[in-house]
């Protein structure tokens, strides 16, 4: 029993290097057949035209734009609602929050995608005429909705990982300590809510749209990278070819990000958990 | 006279901030209210027994997401039947025989929880090169339910990891102390005693899956089976990809199938979600 659980615990070992396998050799097959120059530099991203054309460039540009956007949303009421959770909430209504928090959390990618279109891009609309019917801010806004409670769980977790004698000196004296968490607590929220928007999908893929776009304007159509792997998986992927080895690059592409993103986030927490301990 | 203003100015701006706090959580539960209303009203009206009990079809108003919701069902069996015992497994590795915490455990450890960070659709992609391609198990019931109890197995071992930790160590001293092997310990004490709280995590981690979408997609559910599933080798749809299909629809009568497929799948997410708070409560008050 002994051996066949490490085994399994070894299966977790094993997805990691089978990711990192599939999509290195399904990159490296991309790459035979189209430049990385091309890839990472063209702005063309048109897979279905004859020629196809894979620049990766305005899927992360579509990809950025949405996660910021995000971000603002999330951040600004994730960290203060984290803040009132772990400091003002009286018992009562912190009982009410945290189910509520976790109702959002809960809610599948696809109905945020639903309220994407049928509600956010309606109400938006009405306000600013110009918008695009499928465009990034009603993408960014219910991302940011979706990774809010994320933001508000870890800067709660951090304040309460406070010391009471600390927290106690520290009204005293004005705070150092405090400060210094906030500031971490901030920067591994936005990396990790940021690299959390960057992987979405379904939503993304209802209200952003699927037309690939260099653009700042979060009023315009774009196309994110996990969008752009969904609107060509749900092509005809029996035929191979490199329509079907680009999932694996953009992918990888992904993977990378949000890899980076992580272990960076991680760190951080780590570094909030150990200050005080 | 001065310190007092002073006092007085902070003591208000802290107020302020208080005042703040508070405005981001009444801006959070408003939008949560607003939703629920906005799904409620849009989806009540189609959400008919004739509805859930009937196959699919082309034509928006004899539709019905049977087919479907057997399919995500079907999806789930899957995934549980994988996940679970490998899940609970690594978990128990990590927290009972491994009581020597070696760089190979604390490698295991962090790796698991970069993998909870990973996109879920990265996971698709896995399963479509493993599963669908490289084993020829094809766009099957099989390779996706494989596909999602991968994507769903950090998140199983961390709950499975944190509901053996709360188990008390008296338990296993006097397991042990009674002469039973380490095993015997696991299997007889520790896992039932942890039961209820792998079982909350379980349920929220399938809940998880029930909604997930994108890498299903990838591994080639579709969107318009309309045969329902009864072998694991057959294609199949599932329920928040319908309603992705019919979100996108440019038919309004298809857009309202939507809603009240959402309006289903959300009292479905929210039964289970009931379903392992009240466990989690039950195990807590019978150790207290």
């Amino acid at each position: 029993m002994r051996l066949l659980s490490f085994v399994f615990a070894l299966i977790s070992i094993l997805t990691t290097v089978g990711i990192v396998v599939v999509l290195a050799t399904g990159a490296g097959r991309f790459f035979q057949s189209v430049s990385p120059r091309e890839f990472f530099f063209s702005t063309d991203w048109s897979p279905a035209y004859d020629p196809p054309h894979f620049g990766i460039v305005p899927l992360v540009c579509g990809t950025l734009l949405v996660a910021v956007g995000s971000s603002i949303v999330a951040l600004p009421l994730g960290i203060l609602t984290g803040v009132y959770l772990s400091e003002y909430a009286p018992p009562r209504l912190r009982g009410l929050l945290k189910p509520a928090l976790e109702l959002l959390a809960g809610i599948p990618s696809v109905v945020y995608g639903y309220v994407a279109l049928f509600l956010v891009t309606p109400t938006l609309k009405a306000i600013i005429h110009s918008i695009d019917t499928y465009n990034a801010l009603s993408a960014a806004i219910v991302v940011g909705v979706m990774v809010l409670p994320l933001v508000a769980s870890l800067c709660e977790d951090a304040i309460a990982s406070v010391p009471n004698s600390l927290r106690e000196a520290a009204y005293g004296l004005g705070s150092t300590k405090r400060e210094v968490t906030l500031k971490v607590v901030i920067s591994a929220s936005f990396i990790l809510a940021l690299s959390r928007a960057i992987g979405e999908t379904m939503a993304v893929s209802l209200a952003a749209g699927l037309t690939p776009n260099v653009t700042l304007n979060p009023l315009q159509t774009v196309q994110t990278m996990t969008a752009a792997i969904v609107n060509l998986a749900s092509g005809d992927l029996s035929s191979g070819g490199p329509s079907y080895e680009a999932i694996f690059a953009v992918a990888a592409t992904l993977f990378v990000i949000t890899f980076l993103m992580n272990v960076v986030a991680n760190r951080l927490v780590r570094r909030f958990r150990t200050v005080y301990s | 006279m001065m310190t007092s203003s002073f006092s007085a100015k902070r003591r208000r701006k802290d107020r302020q901030f208080a005042g703040l706090c508070l405005a981001a959580v009444m801006t959070c539960l408003t939008i949560l209210v607003v939703l629920l209303i906005k799904l409620a009203l849009d989806g009540y009206r189609h959400l008919t027994w004739h509805f859930i009990t009937s196959p699919l079809t082309v034509r928006a108003s004899t539709t019905g997401i049977l087919t479907p919701l057997l399919g995500s069902l079907a999806v789930m069996a899957v995934t549980a039947a994988v996940a679970i015992p490998v899940g609970v497994g690594a978990a128990v590795w990590l927290e009972e025989f491994n009581t020597r915490r070696t760089r190979l455990s604390s490698f295991i450890q962090l790796n698991i929880s970069n993998l909870a960070g990973v996109p879920s659709i990265v996971y698709g992609i896995l399963g479509l090169a493993i599963f669908v391609r490289w084993m020829a198990l094809g766009l099957s019931i099989l390779s996706g339910g494989l596909t999602m109890s991968i994507l769903i197995l950090p998140m199983v071992i961390i709950v499975s990891q944190e509901a053996l930790r709360s188990v008390p160590s008296s338990y296993r001293e006097g397991s042990l102390a009674l002469g039973a092997t380490r095993w015997q310990t696991i299997s007889r004490q520790v896992l039932p005693a942890a039961t209820p709280g792998i079982l909350t995590g379980v349920i929220l981690s399938i809940s998880r899956a029930l909604g997930e979408t994108a890498p299903l997609i990838v591994v080639g559910a579709a969107g318009y089976v309309t045969f329902l599933p009864t072998k694991v080798w057959d294609r199949y749809g599932v329920l928040p990809l319908q309603i992705f299909n019919w979100s996108r629809n440019p038919n309004p009568a298809m857009t309202a199938n939507a809603a009240s497929a959402i309006l289903f799948l959300m009292i479905l997410l929210l039964a289970l979600n009931s379903v392992a708070i009240w466990l989690r409560a039950r195990a807590r008050q019978r150790r207290a």
